[in-house]
């Protein structure tokens, strides 16, 4: 007789918080009327608002319910010259000669600034862009006035960086800065080229030009020489005119890769100095002797993260095979205890998409990801009915050469694939042409350092994830770009050092 | 072909070993030029060769016309080599570089003859080959050194230990300077190694001869296949490929060639390859040599890691 066998009955240590029901939070929405949008802004040049000689405007909408925000002008080629001119005039005429402690003290009193009108940044930001006012609060804000404050102090300090070196300001940089961390990219960009001696025109990203331009209002009322820094707004031909402009010295550029290498294409048989802070796929890794709990935490700041549109978001997690199922069950709990929605409300862990490209981009990635045989899951959270939203989502089952394993997606998406040695795990992160960042999750020093050394990227984040400082370089290898910003080595792209 | 000397000795050996008066000739030993891949002095896979000639119009050697297929196979054994050569420990690279300096010392003689024969006068040839091995001398005691100088540690606001260090940036691709053919070649091989990159080599496309022999050098100073590989050919055939290759990390030039320097940039695109041009140094000079160099070819890795406690967190242990 066949003995039939009874089917075990799957047992579950774990009880579920049911966020859903038992748990939810009162609306706590930071108020709009703290901050103040003109509705049409014209492009800064040489220290007064311009009107575009192109004529034209654009509108910038608030990306959580497609509402008109402002409208800003478009700067065609004639615009980038008069910025360009205005620039170089500010050089030679006011910005050159300068004692450095002077021009540090101009950039300490913009830090200061930005620090006074923190609230008001923050709340532009969240609008423009959609991220959580939490993040703009707490990161993007006092993160971009640090960024003055740190480099302010260089200004006067550069012959102690370089060993044997005279340091110069090159003249002339020309900055291009993307949309997911707008105010604190523009920081990145102004804070080291001014200190360092430089003057700047600077193009903010088509769909989040609001706190760049509030940023040109505090340089106005700091009372920075005319021309030192120049403020302009455009899309892709904007950005253009800038690279190509000839009196040009240094291209400084954040974005992704295939408008890195267009750069690097154009600058060819000039002398201009190039940085490019590129696209990324980080690895994160979680070995089994990891504090499970903090890993998953840290796997969730690394990719949910503002939306995570972040270059150095940890958008491959490698888990070791012994704990993978129990960290992908607390990755799916922890997805669904994500808040997403109002990007104003304080509560909010995961505002909305920046734009309705970027959303496409996502979902023809979350197509692609189900097509090549991985398997999704999503948060079950409801959806605003306007604007741009995607939720939290996972995929498990990735192989290596799926495009969501190799790609940059630039959304709230974590792909999901396992190992089970040292070596194994090495060999699949490294396995990308991205360099930008990584990260460990492991109890064991000498593993730690095993993984931070022979992890082929700039930034390496073990035990932790997604943390920045003004004092501390960021950039990648391979084809992440090169050179690097903040801290020391953040000073060198702006300067040629002479015998 | 090279110079043939007539050993006009008057003592020869007869063929039971006993010294003989005789009035024979010695014919010389002419040396085959050969490239150098993974270790091994293999001919360019493709056969062909080409005959350098000096002022004098003398003909220098039948000197390998390298291919692309060369040039494949070396980045193949420069990748292979990374990973080793960087691991090493530092002070072992200095040891090495300091190894090439002496095996370099003992054959002064056939460098100096080879520059000679290359159009140097005695005196510039003594002074370049003397240079060439003060330089490896001063690469060898940055190689456990230049860390420290670029490094930093970070003092973030946050409850972090961070720290960043330079890395070699990978496989570094050199078209070596068409003059200066020895002084310039180790100018420019020195510092990419020294900081832990493996590199293929493009020698002077006139002056080859010390960049093979030099290759010989390397071979006997315990630097592992592999490390550096040296091709010899021509600029005009290679220099796209070695600005192109996928598995090229970086790529030094050495040439004011504005046309070239152009397309070199434009092709270093497609993996956004580190592209260096040493078109102003003058390797004879201080400025030839600096740590700078070989901070051309590094990236700076920077690495964060939670401290528990810190800035009045509270209670704790």
């Amino acid at each position: 007789m066949p003995v039939t066998k009874k089917k075990p009955v799957k047992k579950s240590n774990t009880i579920k918080l049911k966020f859903d029901t038992s748990w939810s939070y009162d609306p706590a929405p930071e108020s709009k009327s703290a901050a103040t949008i003109k509705p049409q802004y014209d492009l800064f040049i040489n220290g007064e608002w311009q009107k575009p000689l192109s004529n034209k405007y654009f509108a910038t909408i608030n990306p959580a319910n497609e509402e008109k925000l402002s409208e800003v002008a478009e700067a065609n080629t004639a615009d980038v010259d008069k910025a360009v001119k205005a620039a170089r005039n500010a050089y030679e005429k006011y910005w050159k000669k300068m004692p450095a402690r002077e021009r540090a003290k101009y950039v300490f009193r913009i830090a200061r600034m930005v620090q006074e009108k923190a609230r008001e940044l923050a709340i532009i930001e969240t609008l423009d862009g959609g991220k959580p006012i939490r993040e703009s609060r707490d990161f993007d804000v006092p993160t971009a006035a640090n960024h003055f404050f740190y480099y302010a102090g260089w200004a006067d300090k550069l012959e102690y960086a370089f060993p044997n070196r005279k340091a110069e300001a090159l003249g002339v940089a020309g900055q291009i800065i993307p949309w997911n961390f707008p105010l604190l990219m523009a920081a990145w960009k102004i804070a080291p080229a001014i200190s360092t001696g430089n003057t700047v025109v600077l193009k903010t990203a088509e769909t989040t030009p609001l706190t760049a331009l509030k940023l040109a209002e505090i340089i106005e009322e700091a009372d920075l020489p005319p021309g030192v820094v120049n403020i302009i707004t455009g899309a892709g031909e904007t950005g253009a005119a800038i690279v190509n402009h000839p009196d040009i010295n240094k291209i400084a550029f954040t974005g992704s890769t295939d408008v890195g290498k267009i750069i690097q294409r154009a600058v060819a048989g000039t002398h201009k100095k190039v940085t490019l802070e590129l696209g990324g796929k980080a690895a994160n890794i979680i070995f089994e002797d990891a504090p499970i709990d903090q890993a998953v935490e840290g796997v969730i700041n690394g990719i949910y993260f503002n939306q995570g549109h972040v270059c150095c978001a940890g958008s491959r997690l490698y888990v070791q095979e012994s704990v993978a199922k129990q960290v992908i069950r607390k990755l799916k709990d922890r997805i669904e205890s994500l808040i997403v929605g109002d990007p104003l409300d304080k509560n909010t862990d995961i505002g909305a998409i920046n734009s309705r490209s970027q959303l496409e981009t996502i979902q023809k990635y979350l197509k692609i990801g189900k097509q090549e045989g991985a398997e999704m899951y999503e948060s079950s959270c409801p959806l605003p009915k306007k604007g741009f939203w995607c939720r939290p989502t996972l995929f498990t089952n990735v192989a290596q050469s799926n495009r969501i394993a190799q790609e940059e997606i630039f959304g709230p998406v974590l792909s999901i694939l396992t190992f089970r040695t040292d070596d194994e795990v090495i060999e699949k992160a490294n396995n990308s042409p991205y360099g930008l960042s990584a990260g460990v999750w492991t109890d064991k020093g000498s593993k730690i350092f095993n993984m931070t050394r022979r992890m082929r990227a700039g930034v390496i984040w073990a035990n932790t994830f997604n943390k920045f400082d003004p004092s501390s370089p960021f950039g990648g290898y391979k084809e992440s770009g090169f050179g690097r910003e903040g801290g020391l080595h953040g000073l060198l792209p702006y300067l040629s050092l002479k015998v | 072909m090279g110079k043939t000397i007539i050993n006009k000795s008057s003592l020869s050996i007869s063929e039971n070993g006993l010294e003989k008066k005789t009035s024979s000739k010695r014919l010389e030993v002419l040396k085959t030029y050969k490239i150098y891949i993974g270790g091994q002095f293999p001919r360019t896979e493709s056969g062909r060769y080409y005959i350098p000639v000096n002022a004098a119009g003398k003909k220098l050697a039948n000197v390998c016309l390298s291919s692309r297929k060369d040039f494949r196979d070396a980045v193949v054994s420069a990748r292979g080599a990374f990973s080793g050569w960087s691991g090493r420990a530092a002070f072992n690279r200095g040891q090495i570089l300091y190894r090439m300096a002496e095996m370099l010392e003992g054959r002064k003689a056939q460098f100096i003859d080879e520059l000679i024969q290359q159009d140097a006068t005695k005196a510039k040839a003594e002074k370049e080959v003397n240079l060439a091995i003060d330089r490896l001398i001063y690469y060898a005691g940055w190689c456990d050194k230049f860390q420290q100088l670029f490094s930093s540690v970070n003092p973030v606001a946050t409850s972090h230990f961070n720290f960043s260090v330079p890395e070699p940036t990978g496989v570094v691709s050199i078209i070596a300077p068409q003059d200066d053919s020895l002084l310039g070649l180790v100018s420019v091989i020195a510092p990419v190694i020294a900081g832990g990159n493996t590199c293929v080599v493009l020698a002077s496309e006139t002056k080859p001869l010390c960049a093979v022999t030099f290759a010989e050098v390397l071979n006997s100073s315990d630097l592992p296949g592999g490390v550096v590989n040296m091709l010899t050919g021509k600029p005009s055939e290679l220099v796209s490929w070695f600005v192109d290759h996928m598995d090229v990390n970086a790529t030094i030039y050495c040439e004011k060639d504005s046309i070239t320097q152009k397309m070199m940039r434009e092709k270093s695109a497609l993996n956004l390859k580190r592209l260096t041009f040493y078109d102003k140094v003058n390797w004879y000079s201080e400025e030839g040599q600096s740590p700078y160099f070989i901070m051309d070819t590094q990236e700076i890795k920077t690495t964060w890691h939670p401290v528990e406690n810190i800035a009045g967190a509270g209670g704790g242990y």
